[in-house]
């Protein structure tokens, strides 16, 4: 898979460039409240689900596109943060807003560990190996909420109490500020993350693991550096996701979810954090316009299904014609990409 | 006591789909160092095809034989037209790209069938012979037994004893040099995927029965399993992942047995981890899972 | 003299976009053993790869018997009578003996006699009957070169591309391979064409010499002239 994101960044971090990021952020801020201003309701609820999404296709096409790590668990990841924040809301809400800042954080704790334990044992793995791996820890999700089910009260989930938002802010404006919050905060880091020696090194380690250990990089603790990286991303972002649903259940955290985020990064272009953007908008889109479409006719069984296999089809297509993804097709990015693959 | 010989008995019994399962998964390996990530969605798809037929027309076998047939049909089809062409640069396409073929063949099911469970009958009784007042085997079991045996006889004597045999492997070892001796190494790439896949099919068949029913996600923990079992077995061992499928599906069978059913997956998931991380070119295999 | 056997004209092949092969010209005359030469990276075994169509020529023409070659996909070569013995000896290491022997006959419609070219093979490498069921990883470089070998002439080829066949051999292994060259030249009229870095051993058999360097035909003929020898060839 090649992959962008290999000529920039060289240049160090000048303050010109924090002072970019940081008008960058501002604007997008501004964006989003502009937005859930301007939007109904249901909209504002859309956006606020791109939000979420964003941190967790962020921080994997970080570990797939840039280290080369594949990771099926990503949904897994989400489902971890989710329900930690159930679990610590349960405890602590009606004490103020506060408690969600506690509850967020111990979900991107919980899952930074889960990761460090998956990405140890993946950064030993290559290729089909660690898909298969991850896959299972994907599959496994329902089992672990049926067999302590005291604690995840198996199918049925668990409810996640919030406290009112602040004021007269509406629900929804306030879940997407919040989730846009953490995703500004996620992108923000990443791309410095990504800008600076790690970035360089996760890039080295998947062009050429060897080369990589030979110029001095530690292949392995980058790999695992990495996944915990992109695991506290998915986990960020699945707590955004109980806050926003307001519950959590395994069936909330199915295998098609990992594969959906997969997509999602391919079809962005993958290493490519604008690339994650577009994936998480699409994540939320497509299968909109599919209800949509839907909804005229009775067909009922359409409904869920035509997503899944036109997210399908888009990613064999994708993969066939361009490997890249889409920002690979943009002309001036082309040379690069076909650099790369001569050597 | 009694409890240890029915859980053992239903463990081979699981175990041999697995194994037969993962001999499929093998077999692709071998020939082109791709794991399917789709075989078991190819599997459901024709078990669905095998049980609209049966329905049609009131025959089991009528439908088992068209799974198998569909099978074949869906392996050449996915080498022929998808496979083939992806980008061998990276071994991460040959994945996704069989996973954008599980979200495709899953959508398409869903569609055309919707996403209840739908009942697959057995061929069989699948009550248990009791021998001294111990249940043991049922007739399905049997039935387990003979099918996937026959299969792995007949697969060992089409490598062993055949030209065609001989070609696949020369084409699976060094493509370039069988193009030079004037095998048709496409053609037998293609041969490998529609075998695999036929066999992938009847696992389903003879699987689908014992869990909850037809439905388009029912074969997720049987790969999550099979793959297990392959790689237990080493990945590119055909032996190794038979053996490798009976280890599974005892662990699986006293699990549930002793711990629960929900634990099953999670035991999976654990002896998938302790055999990559200790022993991770499998018990039978020399492949490198890990870098050097 | 006889038409050639096998006639490149203008031939120009390479990896991406630089040309490895130049533009060349080379004749294999009927029943003859040609010798290519030269240096490492001159491209020989290129010109034997775009030769037996495993790399596509971007330019030139070949033409077996006067038949163009162009076009004609890998997998049909041996059946027109052409057998690549590829460097490194493309023995299946993974099979035994007896299957890297039956592979190479695969192909034949008339099984009687390919049965009995197997039997032929045996019969001209004894150490390969000996070890029939040992699996290729097994063998000494020599035994590999000798199954390699015998593999090719299984299907009884009219022309023999073979690269490097000494490569890593004892000398005395090296000059009994040669020896067998002869032979087989001598007795069924088999055709040559040998890529070799033992200039000596090559040229000692060999009824006519190519000199590449950098992808270029730099000379040619019966023997090689003493100033291109040192100039090309180091010696």
């Amino acid at each position: 898979m090649t992959t962008g994101g290999g000529k920039s960044g060289e240049s160090g971090e000048s303050g010109m460039t924090v002072l970019r990021y940081l008008m960058w952020t501002v604007f997008a801020a501004a964006l989003i409240v502009v937005l859930t201003y301007a939007l109904p309701p249901f909209r504002t609820y859309q956006l606020a689900t791109v939000g979420a999404y964003l941190c967790v296709t962020a921080g994997l096409t970080v570990l797939t596109g840039l280290n080369g790590q594949l990771s099926l668990g990503h949904g897994a990841l989400m489902a971890t943060g989710a329900y930690t924040v159930a679990l610590v809301q349960d405890g602590l809400a009606g004490r103020g807003q506060w408690t969600l800042l506690v509850s967020v954080l111990a979900a991107i704790g919980t899952t930074t560990v889960v990761g460090g334990v998956v990405g140890l044992a993946a950064a030993r793995l290559r290729g089909p190996y660690l898909a298969g791996l991850t896959l299972a820890v994907a599959v496994v999700v329902p089992a672990v909420a049926s067999t302590w089910d005291e604690t995840f009260n198996s199918d049925q989930g668990l409810s996640v109490v919030l406290d009112p938002p602040p004021g007269t802010v509406p629900f929804e404006r306030w879940q997407a500020w919040l989730a846009w919050a953490g995703a500004l905060v996620t992108m923000v880091a990443l791309t410095v993350l990504v800008r600076g020696r790690f970035g360089r090194e996760m890039r080295a380690v998947r062009d050429d693991e060897t080369a990589a250990r030979l110029a001095g990089v530690s292949v392995g603790r980058t790999q695992v550096l990495a996944f915990v990286v992109s695991a506290a991303c998915a986990g960020l972002g699945g707590a955004l996701f109980a806050v926003l649903a307001q519950s959590v259940s395994p069936g909330a955290f199915p295998l098609s979810l990992s594969l959906f985020l997969l997509m999602a990064i391919v079809i962005g272009g993958l290493g490519s954090l604008a690339g994650a953007l577009w994936g998480a908008v699409l994540l939320v889109a497509l299968p909109a316009v599919a209800h949509s479409v839907t909804e005229g006719i009775d067909a009922q069984r359409l409904e869920g299904n035509l997503p899944l296999a036109l997210f399908g089809l888009t990613l064999i297509v994708v993969m066939l014609a361009a490997p890249g993804g889409i920002a690979s097709l943009r002309p001036f990015r082309r040379p690069f990409a076909r650099l790369r693959r001569k050597t | 006591m009694d409890r240890f010989v029915f859980l053992t008995f239903d463990g081979l019994s699981r175990g041999a789909v697995y194994a037969a399962f993962a001999l499929a998964l093998v077999l692709i390996w071998r020939a082109t160092r791709i794991v399917n990530f789709a075989q078991g969605a190819m599997a459901v798809a024709t078990a669905y095809a095998g049980y609209s037929v049966s329905a049609a027309t009131g025959s089991y076998w009528l439908g088992f034989g068209v799974a198998v047939l569909a099978g074949i049909v869906l392996g050449t089809v996915t080498e022929r037209v998808v496979m083939r062409f992806v980008d061998h640069s990276s071994p991460l396409n040959e994945v996704v790209v069989a996973l954008g073929l599980v979200l495709v063949i899953q959508g398409v099911l869903g569609m055309i069938y919707g996403n209840e469970f739908r009942p697959a009958a057995a061929p069989f009784s699948r009550d248990a012979f009791t021998v001294g007042g111990v249940a043991l085997l049922s007739r399905f079991d049997l039935f387990v037994f003979a099918a996937v045996g026959a299969v792995v006889a007949a697969l060992a004597l089409l490598f062993t004893r055949t030209d065609t045999g001989l070609r696949m492997r020369a084409s699976a070892f060094a493509p370039d040099v069988s193009r030079l001796l004037g095998v048709n190494v496409g053609g037998m790439l293609t041969l490998g995927w529609a075998l695999a896949a036929a066999v992938g099919s009847l696992a389903g068949m003879l699987v689908l029965p014992t869990e909850l029913g037809l439905h388009p996600n029912a074969m997720d923990i049987v790969f999550v399993s099979s793959f297990t079992a392959a790689v237990v077995g080493g990945l590119d061992s055909a032996v190794g992942s038979v053996v490798g499928g009976l280890v599974v599906g005892l662990l699986l069978s006293y699990v549930s047995g002793y711990l629960g059913a929900t634990v099953a997956p999670i035991a999976v998931l654990v002896l998938l981890v302790v055999v990559l991380l200790g022993r991770p070119g499998g018990l039978f295999g020399r492949s490198a899972a890990r870098a050097v | 003299m006889s038409a050639p056997l096998l006639r490149a004209e203008g031939l120009t092949a390479g990896y991406g976009a630089a040309p490895v092969l130049h533009d060349v010209d080379l004749d294999v005359v009927a029943g003859s053993i040609t010798a290519v030469l030269g240096a490492n990276g001159a491209g020989k075994t290129t010109l034997l790869r775009t030769l037996s169509g495993l790399l596509p020529a971007t330019g030139g023409r070949v033409a077996l018997d006067g038949r163009d070659l162009r076009g004609v996909r890998v997998e049909e070569m041996v059946r027109r009578g052409v057998a690549h013995v590829p460097e490194g000896r493309g023995v299946v290491t993974e099979l035994t003996v007896d299957e890297n022997l039956r592979l190479g006959g695969l192909w034949r419609r008339d099984r009687a006699d390919a049965r009995r070219a197997l039997g032929e093979v045996y019969e001209l490498f004894e150490p390969l009957a000996r070890r029939r069921t040992f699996h290729g990883h097994q063998l000494s470089g020599g035994e590999r070169q000798m199954l390699a070998l015998g593999r090719a002439l299984v299907g009884r080829p009219r022309l023999l591309l073979l690269d490097e066949p000494s490569l890593g051999l004892a000398p005395r292994v090296t000059a009994q391979i040669m020896r067998l060259l002869r032979t087989l030249r001598d007795r069924s009229g088999l055709t040559v064409l040998l890529v070799e870095q033992n200039v000596r051993g090559a040229l000692a058999i060999a009824d006519e010499a190519v000199v590449l360097s950098l992808g270029r035909v730099v000379t040619r003929g019966t023997s090689i002239d003493e100033d291109l020898r040192h100039a090309y060839l180091g010696f």
